[in-house]
This record gives C-alpha cells, sequence and structure tokens, in this order.
C-alpha cells in the first residue's frame, strides 16, 4: 500500500506562556515543530504500513528549514521525503498550497491513501488536504477519528469521523484523502534507528522546474486567490476580573450566581 | 527565501517589527532588521514600522480572464441534519441580508437534502429572496462530492459574487473542495464581514495564529469570493413568515452510481448539547483530578442548561471523550457563559474559549492564567465551590 503524508512545519507554540500583564505571547525560544495534527497522520500513516506493507513517503512545501520536519518524520518511521521549497512557491494561499502538494503528489505516482493533519494550528484553515482531493478528483474523507476497515483487494475504506453532532460511519472507495483529528492514535517517538536513517537519507528537494505540467501562473503569491490586507490586533477582552472574596464557600458561590445571573444568561 | 523586503538605509533598529511579527521571522542584527524563512508575507510588520522600510512586493498580476462584473448575488449554503436547519446557517441568513442589502442584490439559500422542503420556506422566513432547493435520495446524507458537484453547478450557471458557508465540519469539508474545483479564494473561520464601501469587495476577517492575530483578506480577482464563518459570531434573525420568497427546484448534478462515499451510520452523542452552539458551557480540567471528578461539573452543567466542556490535560489523562476537548487542538467555542473548573488555562486553551461573552473561572492557583481573560472569579477548591455554586442556582432561580 502506497501512503503519502502530507506535513507542515508550523511555529511551536507547545512551551510559550502568556504574560499576564500585557496579555501576549511570550515568544522567547519558540521553536519550529511539525503541525500537531500531522503527527496523528504520520503515525496512522505508519500504523497501516505495518498492517497492510507498502510505502510511506511525507512531503511538505515550506521554506528551506522545513526540511527538518521531514527527518524528524523519517526518525518516527518514514520511508521516503520529499521537500517542496522554492522562491515560486513563497506566499502561497490554501488554494496554491493545495494547487503544489497535488501536482508533486501525481508526479510521485500511485498511491492508495494520502493523510493530511485535519488542519495547521498557525492557519487553521482545514482547506488544504479537500483542496488536494479535489484536485486529484479523489474521495476526501475529513476529520478522521479511527479508520475501521480497509479492504486493499475490494479497495474500500470504512471510517468514523467525527462531527458537531457525533460521529459518522462512512464508506468510501480508495484511493482516497484523510484527514486525521486527534484521537485517532498517540503519535510514536523517534527511534535511534530511524534517526540514524534519517540523517544519512537524501532528502530531494523539488522546485517549480521539478513539476512538469504545473501552471506556474497558479503558484506562490500571484497564484493565490486571497490577499491579506490587513492584521491587527484581537479585540481586547473589555471589563477586568472581579475576584470574589469572602470568609465561606457559601458567600462567595451566592456573590457569584448573583453576579451570573445579573448577566441575563441564564 | 522570504518575501519581505527590508530598506537597510531607512531602518532605525527599533525592533517594532519584531514585536510584531507572529512567526519570530525578524531579529536585529548590527541594529538592523532582519527576516529568516520563518516569513510567509503576511504583512503584519509592514504597519508596525514606523520609517515604512519594510516592503511586500507586490508579486500580483491584475487578472481579468473573466469578467467579474458578471457576477452577482450573494449565497448562503444551508446546512440541515436530520430535517433540522443548522443553527449557524440561521446566523449566516441574517449576515447575508445585510451584505446582500448593501451590495443591493438579492440573497440566496442553497437547500441540498432529502425531503426537507420545510427548510426551504424557513430561509426563506430568515431572510432569503430566492431559494435553490435540490431534493435527491442521493444527498439525504451530507457526503463531499454530490453536494459540492451540484454546488459547483450552479455556481457556474447562475454567477454569485459572494457564497457564504458555516465553519463546521461538513461546511469547511464542502467549502474546500468547492473553492478547490472553482479556483477561487476560500477565507476560514471568519468572524467578521463587510463590504468595501470604494470597490464593493468582501472584507473578511479571521483570527489567526491561536487567537493572537486578525488577518482581513480579501479575494480581489476571483468569484464568487468564499468564506465559511465561525458559529454564534452573528446574531440570530427573527423569523418572519410573511416574507415571500421564490423557490426553484433543481436537480442533483451527480448520478447515484458515480458516488464514492456513503454515510452507513451515525451515532449522536448522548445527553450533551451539542458544543459549537451551546450558549452556556462548563468545562473541568486537570483540577477535577480525575473521571469521578467530572460529576460535579455536569451536575452544574444540568442546573444552568449546560454543555460540559474539558481542557486537554483532562482528555489526554482519559478522564472524558476528544468531543469534549475545548482549546486549540480540541473545539473553538463561543458561549454566552463559559464557567472553568479546575482549568489553568494554558494558551492552547484559551484559543480555544477567549471570545466567550462572560468567562469565570474557578481555581486553586490564585497566579492561573485562566483568570487573565476571566470576568468573574473565585480562588479555592472547584470540589467545594461548584457544588455550592450548583446549590445557589438551585435555590435562586428554582425557588
Amino acid at each position: 500500500m502506497n501512503i503519502i503524508v502530507c506535513i507542515k512545519q508550523v511555529p511551536g507554540i507547545a512551551d510559550v506562556k502568556i504574560n499576564p500583564e500585557t496579555n501576549t505571547l511570550i515568544r522567547e525560544g519558540v521553536s519550529s515543530i511539525i503541525n500537531p495534527f500531522d503527527m496523528y497522520a504520520i503515525e496512522e500513516g505508519l500504523r497501516l504500513k505495518e498492517k497492510f506493507g507498502g510505502k510511506v513517503t511525507v512531503i511538505s512545501l515550506g521554506p528551506p528549514q522545513s526540511i527538518n520536519a521531514l527527518r524528524e518524520a523519517l526518525g518516527m518511521g518514514a520511508d521516503e521525503a520529499i521537500q517542496l521549497s522554492d522562491r515560486a512557491f513563497a506566499g502561497s494561499d490554501s488554494w496554491a498550497t493545495a494547487y503544489t502538494l497535488a501536482w508533486a503528489i501525481k508526479k510521485l505516482g500511485e498511491f492508495n491513501i494520502i493523510l493530511c493533519g485535519k488542519q495547521a494550528i498557525d492557519g487553521d484553515t482545514g482547506q488544504v488536504g479537500p483542496g488536494i482531493a479535489s484536485q486529484l478528483g479523489i474521495t476526501q474523507l475529513t476529520y478522521v477519528f479511527k479508520i475501521i476497515k480497509i479492504e486493499p483487494g475490494a479497495g474500500t475504506i470504512k471510517v468514523e469521523r467525527l462531527l458537531e453532532e457525533g460521529r459518522e460511519i462512512v464508506e468510501a472507495r480508495l484511493p482516497a484523502l484523510l484527514t486525521v483529528v486527534k484521537d485517532i492514535n498517540q503519535p510514536r517517538a523517534a527511534t535511534l534507528f530511524h534517526i540514524r536513517r534519517a540523517a544519512q537519507l537524501q532528502i530531494p528537494t523539488w522546485t517549480a522546474a521539478d513539476l512538469p505540467g504545473v501552471e506556474l501562473s497558479k503558484l506562490g503569491l500571484s497564484g493565490s486567490p486571497t490577499q491579506v490586507i490587513r492584521i491587527s490586533s484581537p479585540p481586547k477582552r473589555e471589563g477586568v476580573l472581579n475576584l470574589i472574596k469572602t470568609d465561606s464557600v457559601e458567600q462567595s458561590a451566592a456573590i457569584l450566581a448573583d453576579k451570573i445571573i445579573a448577566e441575563k444568561i441564564l | 527565501m522570504p518575501l519581505l523586503e527590508i530598506d537597510k538605509e531607512k531602518c532605525i533598529g527599533c525592533g517594532g517589527c519584531i514585536e510584531a511579527c507572529p512567526l519570530s521571522a525578524l531579529s536585529l542584527v548590527d541594529d538592523l532588521a532582519v527576516v529568516n524563512d520563518k516569513c510567509i508575507a503576511c504583512g503584519a510588520c509592514l504597519l508596525a514600522c514606523p520609517v515604512h522600510a519594510l516592503n511586500l512586493p507586490d508579486a500580483r498580476p491584475q487578472k481579468s480572464s473573466e469578467n467579474l462584473a458578471s457576477y452577482s448575488g450573494v449565497w448562503v449554503w444551508i446546512e440541515q441534519f436530520n430535517s433540522r436547519i443548522g443553527g449557524i446557517s440561521v446566523e449566516m441568513l441574517g449576515e447575508g441580508r445585510k451584505l446582500a442589502d448593501r451590495r443591493k442584490v438579492a440573497l440566496t439559500a442553497c437547500v441540498l437534502g432529502h425531503k426537507v422542503e420545510h427548510i426551504a420556506k424557513e430561509a426563506i422566513s430568515f431572510g432569503a429572496d430566492r431559494v435553490f432547493w435540490v431534493d435527491d435520495e442521493s444527498l439525504a446524507a451530507c457526503t463531499t462530492a454530490p453536494y459540492a458537484v451540484t454546488l459547483i453547478s450552479l455556481i457556474r450557471e447562475y454567477k454569485p459574487e459572494i457564497l457564504l458557508m458555516g465553519a463546521s465540519a461538513r461546511g469547511r469539508d464542502l467549502a474546500g473542495s468547492v473553492a478547490s474545483v472553482l479556483y477561487t479564494g476560500l477565507t476560514a473561520d471568519c468572524t467578521g464581514l463587510d463590504i468595501d464601501p470604494e470597490n464593493g469587495l468582501l472584507l473578511q476577517t479571521r483570527p489567526a495564529f491561536g487567537g493572537n492575530i486578525m488577518a482581513t483578506i480579501i479575494c480581489p480577482d476571483h468569484r464568487p469570493q468564499m468564506a465559511t464563518v465561525r458559529h454564534r459570531v452573528f446574531e440570530l434573525p427573527v423569523a418572519d413568515s410573511s416574507r415571500q420568497g421564490q423557490v426553484i427546484s433543481i436537480k442533483a448534478a451527480m448520478k447515484a452510481e458515480q458516488i464514492t462515499a456513503h454515510v452507513v451510520d451515525s451515532i449522536l452523542e448522548k445527553d450533551e448539547v451539542n458544543l459549537a452552539d451551546a450558549r452556556i458551557i462548563v468545562a473541568g480540567g486537570r483540577g477535577v483530578g480525575g473521571p469521578s471528578g467530572f460529576a460535579v461539573i455536569s451536575k452544574l452543567a444540568e442546573v444552568i442548561g449546560g454543555a460540559v466542556g474539558s481542557s486537554r490535560g483532562a482528555v489526554d489523562a482519559g478522564w472524558i471523550s476528544y468531543a469534549h476537548q475545548i482549546g486549540q487542538t480540541g473545539r473553538t467555542v463561543r458561549p454566552d457563559l463559559y464557567i472553568a473548573c479546575g482549568i489553568s488555562g494554558q494558551i492552547q486553551h484559551l484559543a480555544g474559549m477567549k471570545t466567550s461573552k462572560v468567562i469565570v473561572a474557578i481555581n486553586k492557583n490564585p497566579d492561573a492564567p485562566i483568570f487573565t481573560v476571566a470576568d468573574y472569579g473565585i480562588v479555592g477548591d472547584l470540589f467545594q465551590i461548584v457544588p455550592a455554586l450548583t446549590e445557589q442556582f438551585n435555590k435562586k432561580r428554582h425557588g
């Protein structure tokens, strides 16, 4: 089974604290990490390979240093990695990103399953997965919470998706693109064996010139339909903390209940 | 290879751009700003520079392949589940009505499903002038391809300038597919929509980087301008059953035998309100100590009619299911009242709830970051305070 996992390197804010005085991020020591949702995609890819055999290829579009994210995925056990990096790709919105990744996947050849995280924690759009599936004309299954069954012979897959009202079980034909949510698995740690192998492996970097057939006018900033015109600070929360302090729990609870009732929400 | 250009002659080394950058892509070297590869050309630094030393080249050629003026009208995709219109779709009809009035165009609702004609009528009562009503057995459950193909064929024929969808799981799934095929811009998870009075473009404002910055986005050269809209941001319009509108019946564009994905079952979350739609949420974190600790949380939620939420810590510990998780790797919520019990308020959790209207924090640690976003707080043991609060509500509200 050929499995492709799309990953993104994002600013790691897991260790970032908020400055209580200014209510802003303390950014010291912000590193780059693999988008947390993509870790579940990598893990799911590795599990499918262990079950059905085949190969896991990770691809990432990003600046040169995104190669570190690919190396980390190889360290977890992925077989191959492809980096997409070119000035022509810079400034891509979700449309142009999906378009570029789809062309890279076409170049990789036959595949059965593409896995992505449900969204990246920096952009939070969740649009690149569906975008790739539509560019490739394959089935998309988003917010997958569990792969129930795959029958490679029949070319079918059965998954459970997490929606607002609950869960939904969907049967679909392969090849398919899945975006996965956090609960699907517990990503493994990298192993020394794979880290050593990853360190020696040459990761190819593809530029626009390596994607025959791609329309240059659809790449990067100029190919992106959306345009950011303004950046601002989010509206500050109005009012300040009203801390309730009394001698007894009952009294504090009574005051708090009155305050909440006065907000006329209940 | 960042796109940002820095004019070394103008830069005064003030560091304003470093503060403004959400990605730590800027630093000072020899008292001059330097950009690294983390730059995504978002433009946040441009506004922060007092001497206009920063520039993003306009790499965007004017596109006029299609006559943009031939696109007109505001459309809303109506999400429905189990024959009921989604709350988010009602909000969008209200907001869509305002945008349509500002553009002096009609508001169209797209209702896809099976045996849901009543929803077409509801859409008119909430503000639609026209409804495209597509009734087909293959549309009974919402799956991507048959919904997307039908919407795409409608868009190609009737050319709307704006298409709004809910930022729900189904809405994001469908919107991503439609925008990809049409080669048009899609802005996810908007919390603000407006029309630029100068050029009539849709101004789409959304939070980015976990809510630390707001970005306003346009789609100047492609149509329709597409946006998904976050739950509970816009006012619910009041239904007016006397409103008149046109219902146009349309055939599904995809044949049943072409469909490659089928919903075979759905499992509804029992005993809980849907978090995205909840007006009141009572949430527990690591401070609840274990699965049984959620009992006091659930009790309070039950008494005040709220849904039960959780921080990541309690989900990771296995005390409650992931469906309850609020925050960056869970759901983003915006209730009228959010009561955080035993939640310290890590930044990832705050990103998912800090736009709630009223926030109450109960935590034994007075320095917990949750207090930085709270309107009301009590420092103390949640196992004493939460039951006492539940008792007070019981007494005060039910005599």
